[in-house]
């Protein structure tokens, strides 16, 4: 009987990161997926002949630095490409564009609100205050402030010491940001629709929560973060689609002597005497091994895949109330041309980033009105971008590819409606119309798409209720209660058996944080190479 | 009564494509490049940057210093001008070289291409008029200098062959690096050399001054095709650093510049050994340049290295244990493509050769008008610091 050093059930960006850094010290490591590719919602799919779709997750902002350089991943093919523009096309005819160049973007904002332009370097530098607050945090284990282990001292007094940085009425104002709403938290700055509305689309995605809803505050700030990272290159295109992520972890992976099995996923976790023994997967092959570690969700994890009677009722409750919501669809299209927007030149650099057409917080806080009815948005919030004006990888010379991700879309529609049905395309429909208002061009150069309801994410990329960042990212599911208070450092009841998904410190977006610290922990507790830093 | 000087008087002539690079200028930032107008950036440094590794970019080099050197001893002149062995370099190629004063310390680098047998192209940064001249005392040819005359892009990044393959240009695609050859291309020579400073995929273009903006014009005629970027100097340099390749004035001064008689530097002293070959008879140089490997008399080396961290080392002294100060940054950057902190540094030997451990440099960053000093340690690394398979795979991709 083959024994492997670890299992990883998963092959998402994360499962792949812990694999890596695992096999990178020098152990026997297998990876189980579910699918025929890797990736999980980091992928890239040809749906439509040489067309090439960044299926689920489309840009990449918050993939940490130091991994891409520990595993060495350019070497493997992985490069990632910034973009710039963006901005709101707005219901008058008008728009606000995004420009890179600070003074460029303020006088774009003084169209709208001279005050606004001047309060929006208030406010920024508010938000980098707090982004240089939580940054250190992201590649650390979170302490579990009830515990006196060393390490849990020791990690509580690096926190601390982040706090020192604050003034008094900085640790007011910090303490008021993680827990207010993104609405409450812009008006103490802005005036203007359009720039608020802008601004609070990075407060509401991948949560089931309007920008009124307590809590999204932070949520933007966790969008944010990947933004000021003081080095040129933060928020980007993977070349080749995210996709081209997962493979070059999978090739570095493979490198250093890993294996991946795909086309089955794994029915069960095979635990003995309370430990992790193995996997049995659903074609009935069984894997063994005394490390098992779940990319897979929490929820998906212990309430699918762990003989409930191997778990402690405690720890099943906090599971099962896990908020881990679907709230938001997606949209792939192939273009035959570049279409065109009303109110903007054909060149117009706005076009080569995250265009939206939600132009105030009451329109943004209406579309989820739709998603609290059990339907989706009508009139939904948008984030559109067209990767082709960059990468040139994904279609023919001259085509182009839209990736339009849509919110709100529940995971359950009412009366029981299901979505494989004309409701997935009822909701196409709704965001198809919401562009097509301003560009004219847009319905004639459709080739081929294709839609993602909450349902879909869940059925390919395996993600409880196709929720994005495998659990919200509100206060209370965060750090030492991100997932379950007392199993935040990735570990579980069961012995052997870790977690290393986005439901875990730091949280979701394709940042491979969670799998990175997840290794460093693992490798610790096997006394094995310590691969990973920090 | 004022009399208007003319521009060129004032060290800032045009080049052939500059009413084309005004056009795209929206930062108004321009450098003096040897007498000529030169952007340094024109929209965005970083997209300009990116836009050399995944798309494909336009960079004028028409200031480049280019002579023609023919005539029955041409071999025999270059051979005796440049350190390598000319003989080895084949008609319809393209090689890297270097030339040194009869010290042994270089004079600049650059390239020459080769025609024919007796027919060379000397392209380099610095002008050579004189040095030439002088160097070519007994020899039968003929020196003329085409920098007016010959209109030059570096044409750069992984869609490059995709766009001169729709400008017609049959074949490109078999060029291999270093290549070089004439196209027909409407009525006019084109000459096209697989060559560059990026370490990416890319070319070289080479046209007479009239027909410069036709050329221009046809590439990015495409545009709406695939994503094209006239780019500045800043966004080449990051580029070259990643790619490891030395910049003149930069990494290493010319012979003719130096004040301070310990400034010149022999190939030796600066990683270009393997550019000397003391088999090929007499060069420029040979004399000095032998006897500084008999009697061992190189003072320092040239070391690629990661920096610990991200902040950048630019021209930051090099230490040993903390203490003793042994060397410098003479480039240095954060790679945005590699997320690692590189750069190529001068150290006194033996430092960076037998002794690589306990290296560190010393950092100065700005932190809101406060000064923070950070020892960063450094591991010593090969060079390129990007690799990617692209720029030799031939034919290329088409992106």
């Amino acid at each position: 009987m083959k024994k492997y050093d670890a299992i990883v059930v998963g092959a998402g960006h994360n499962g792949l990161t812990t694999a890596s850094f695992m096999a990178k010290a020098g152990l026997n490591v297998l990876v189980v997926e579910k699918n025929d590719y890797v990736g999980g919602a980091a992928c890239s799919l040809e749906l439509h002949p040489n067309w090439t779709y960044s299926n689920c997750s489309y840009v990449c902002s918050l993939l940490r630095p130091e991994i891409v350089r520990d595993l060495n991943l350019p070497s493997y093919g992985l490069q990632v490409v910034p973009y710039s523009g963006g901005g709101t096309f707005m219901a008058n005819g008008d728009h606000l564009a995004h420009y890179t160049d600070h003074d460029a973007y303020r006088q774009e904002v003084a169209r709208h609100s001279k005050r606004d332009s001047e309060a929006y370097e208030r406010f920024s530098t508010f938000l980098s205050k707090q982004c240089r607050f939580v940054k250190p945090l992201l590649m650390r284990m979170a302490p579990d402030p009830t515990s006196f282990n060393p390490r849990d001292l020791h990690e509580l007094m690096f926190l601390a010491k982040r706090f020192d940085e604050f003034s008094e009425a900085d640790m007011h104002e910090t303490i008021r940001f993680w827990t207010m709403s993104v609405a409450e938290f812009l008006e103490e700055y802005f005036e203007s629709d359009v720039v608020k509305a802008t601004i609070a689309g990075a407060g509401i995605i991948g949560t089931a929560l309007g920008p009124m809803s307590p809590g999204t505050a932070y949520v933007l700030l966790h969008h944010y973060m990947g933004e000021v990272d003081g080095n040129i290159g933060a928020w980007g295109f993977a070349r080749g689609g995210m996709g081209a992520i997962s493979k070059a972890l999978a090739v570095c992976f493979k490198d250093h002597g890993g294996k991946i099995v795909m086309g089955s996923g794994v029915d069960q976790i095979l635990v003995k005497n309370g430990r992790a023994v193995g996997v049995a997967l659903e074609n009935g092959n069984e894997y063994y091994s005394d490390t098992i570690v779940s990319n897979a969700d929490v929820k998906r994890t212990f309430l699918q895949h762990v003989e409930r009677k191997q778990l402690p009722e405690d720890f099943v409750r906090k599971v099962e109330r896990f908020k881990i919501r679907g709230s938001s669809g997606k949209l792939n299209i192939a273009l035959d041309g570049m279409p065109t927007f009303t109110g903007v030149e054909d060149n117009h650099p706005m076009l080569n980033g995250d265009m939206h057409f939600t132009d105030s917080l009451e329109r943004m806080e209406r579309a989820y009105d739709d998603w609290k009815n059990g339907t989706w948005s009508k009139d939904p919030y948008v984030d559109m971008l067209i990767p082709t004006r960059t990468d040139p990888t994904m279609t023919p010379p001259g085509k182009h590819y839209m990736t339009v991700f849509i919110q709100y879309a529940p995971y359950e529609l009412a009366n029981g409606e299901s979505w494989d049905g004309p409701a997935r395309d009822g909701l196409a429909q709704s965001v198809i119309d919401q562009i097509a208002e301003r560009s004219p061009n847009f319905k004639d150069l459709i080739l081929h798409y294709e839609c993602r309801t909450p349902w879909d994410i869940e059925q390919e990329a395996g993600i409880t209720e196709g929720n994005i960042f495998q659990g919200e990212l509100t206060f209370d599911q965060l750090l030492f209660n991100r997932p379950v208070p007392g199993y935040a450092q990735y570990r579980s009841p069961i012995k052997g058996l870790w977690m290393c998904g986005s439901s875990t410190h730091p949280g979701g977006g394709v940042m491979a944080a969670p799998g990175a610290n997840a290794a460093r922990e693992i490798l610790r507790d096997m006394g094995a190479k310590q691969t990973v830093r920090g | 009564m004022s009399i208007a000087i003319e521009r060129s008087k004032l060290g800032i002539k045009e080049t052939p494509f500059f009413p084309r690079l005004k056009e795209l200028s929206t930062t108004a930032h321009w450098e003096h490049w040897g007498g000529y107008l030169s952007p340094s950036e024109l929209e965005s440094l970083e997209l300009e940057y990116f836009a050399i590794r995944s798309n494909a970019t336009v960079f004028d080099i028409s200031p480049m210093c280019k002579y023609r050197i023919q005539g029955p001893d041409a071999e025999k002149f270059m051979n005796r001008l440049i350190t390598r062995d000319v003989r080895k370099v084949k008609s319809g190629r393209v090689s890297y070289v270097v030339w040194c004063n009869d010290e042994g310390h270089l004079l600049d680098d650059g390239t020459i291409f080769r025609f024919g047998d007796d027919d060379f192209r000397l392209c380099c940064q610095e002008r050579q008029w004189d040095w030439l001249i002088s160097a070519k005392l007994g020899f039968d040819v003929q020196i003329t200098e085409e920098t007016d005359e010959i209109a030059a892009i570096q044409f750069q990044g992984p869609t490059t062959c995709w766009f001169l393959k729709q400008l017609g240009l049959e074949g490109v695609e078999n060029l291999k690096t270093f290549d070089l050859k004439y196209f027909d291309w409407n009525g006019n020579q084109l000459l096209v050399s697989r060559t560059g400073f990026t370490g990416d995929l890319g070319y070289e273009l080479w046209i007479e001054n009239k027909k410069a903006l036709d050329l221009w014009d046809a590439l990015f005629a495409l545009k709406d095709e695939r994503h094209i970027r006239a780019i500045g100097s800043g966004a080449l340099n990051l580029a070259r650093i990643e790619a490891g390749f030395l910049a003149p004035h930069v990494d290493f001064l010319s012979a003719d510049h130096v004040i301070r008689s310990t400034r010149g530097r022999t190939p030796f002293e600066i990683g270009l050994g393997w550019q000397v070959d003391f088999n090929k008879g007499q060069f420029n140089g040979r004399r000095a340049l032998l006897k500084s490997q008999k009697d061992k008399t190189d003072r320092y080396c040239f070391v690629g290295f990661e920096i610990d961290g991200n902040k950048p080392a630019d021209h930051s002294l090099i230490y040993y244990k903390k203490k003793q100060e042994i060397g410098h940054f003479t480039s240095a950057m954060w790679s945005p493509t590699l997320k690692m902190n590189i750069g190529m540094a001068l150290l006194k030997l033996p430092y960076g050769d037998s002794v690589q451990e306990e290296l560190w440099t010393e950092i100065y960053t700005e932190k809101e008008l406060k000064y923070d000093v950070t020892m960063a340690k450094l591991k010593v690394t090969d060079r390129p610091f990007f690799r990617n398979k692209r720029r030799t795979a031939t034919p290329p991709a088409d992106f």
